[in-house]
């Protein structure tokens, strides 16, 4: 019996970020950036608290939250108390160091990070449910976006062979 | 190590076909990896390559947002220049190792 199995190349990824914090942010703009520098084509679905990744009021403001994660330490390993994350500026705090290690490894600002991405034709959409619950508009959202879309109208966009469906 | 004719010259190169001794590298070998892509290179190519190779002798570790930042091509123009693959066969045709980064 011959079981070898063919690989065959990924040919498109739809990723979907439902949440605002810069680490589920980056792994969807990671993951999409990587897509199209290896010629996979990349479809971004932003919803709910992904909006805020682009709309451009919050673009660029985005945090990690200090609260209720169990991964993050103190620089050095120590344990990182819960209640800590609480105090005034402390999440501001460890966002913009984690901003900051991520400049140190070339890593851009939002913005320029989607630019990016589509400038190797990667394509970004809103969702238009979670658009209408924050009472956001078209003009509200970053200028690169492509449009905003139904669930129905993204997984139109999900066809084809060797494409997957990413959810950070 | 394989080894690989390629333009008529005997180079070192990793089973991914990156050569393993940028200093192997010439203009021809160049032209000769990139028409295996499906890529006929023009000066612009070369400027870009030329970056690269400078780059990486000075130990930089390369990512697309550096040769955008290069002042030579942007990061859409790069794309156009090595369609699919903007650093990964920037990097095989300027004869440096395939890129670790993932930007």
């Amino acid at each position: 019996m011959n079981t070898e199995i063919k690989e065959r190349p990924l040919k498109k990824v739809c990723i979907i970020c439902a949440k605002g914090t810069i680490e589920d942010v980056y792994a969807t703009l990671v993951l999409a950036n990587g897509a199209v520098m290896e010629g996979i084509e990349a479809k971004l679905f932003f919803t709910f608290f992904g909006l805020d990744a682009i709309t451009k009021k919050q673009m660029n403001k985005i945090h990690t939250g200090t609260v209720g994660n169990p991964a993050m330490r103190m620089p050095g390993g120590l344990p990182f108390p819960s209640v800590l994350g609480m105090l005034p500026g402390v999440e501001a705090g460890v966002s913009a160091m984690m901003k900051s290690q991520m400049a140190a490894l070339d890593i851009p600002p939002v913005g320029e990070f989607l630019e990016m991405i589509t400038a190797g034709g990667g394509e970004v959409y809103a969702c238009k449910l979670a658009m209408d619950m924050f009472k956001l508009e078209a003009k509200d959202l970053w200028d690169g976006c492509s449009g905003v879309l139904t669930v129905g109208d993204f997984y139109a966009m999900c066809g084809g062979e060797n494409t997957q469906i990413i959810f950070t | 190590m394989a080894q690989k004719t390629i333009a008529g010259i005997t180079v070192d190169v990793t089973n991914e076909g990156y050569l393993e001794n940028p200093g192997q590298w010439t203009k021809e070998i160049a032209v000769e990896i990139a028409r295996e892509i499906g890529i006929e290179l023009t000066d612009k190519h070369f400027e870009v390559l030329e970056f690269l190779r400078t780059e990486h002798a000075a130990g930089t570790q390369l990512s697309i947002r550096k040769v955008g930042n290069s002042g030579i091509v942007d990061i859409k123009g790069l794309y156009t220049l090595f369609p699919g693959g903007p650093l990964k066969y920037s990097s095989k045709i300027a004869g440096i190792p395939k890129p670790v980064s993932c930007v």
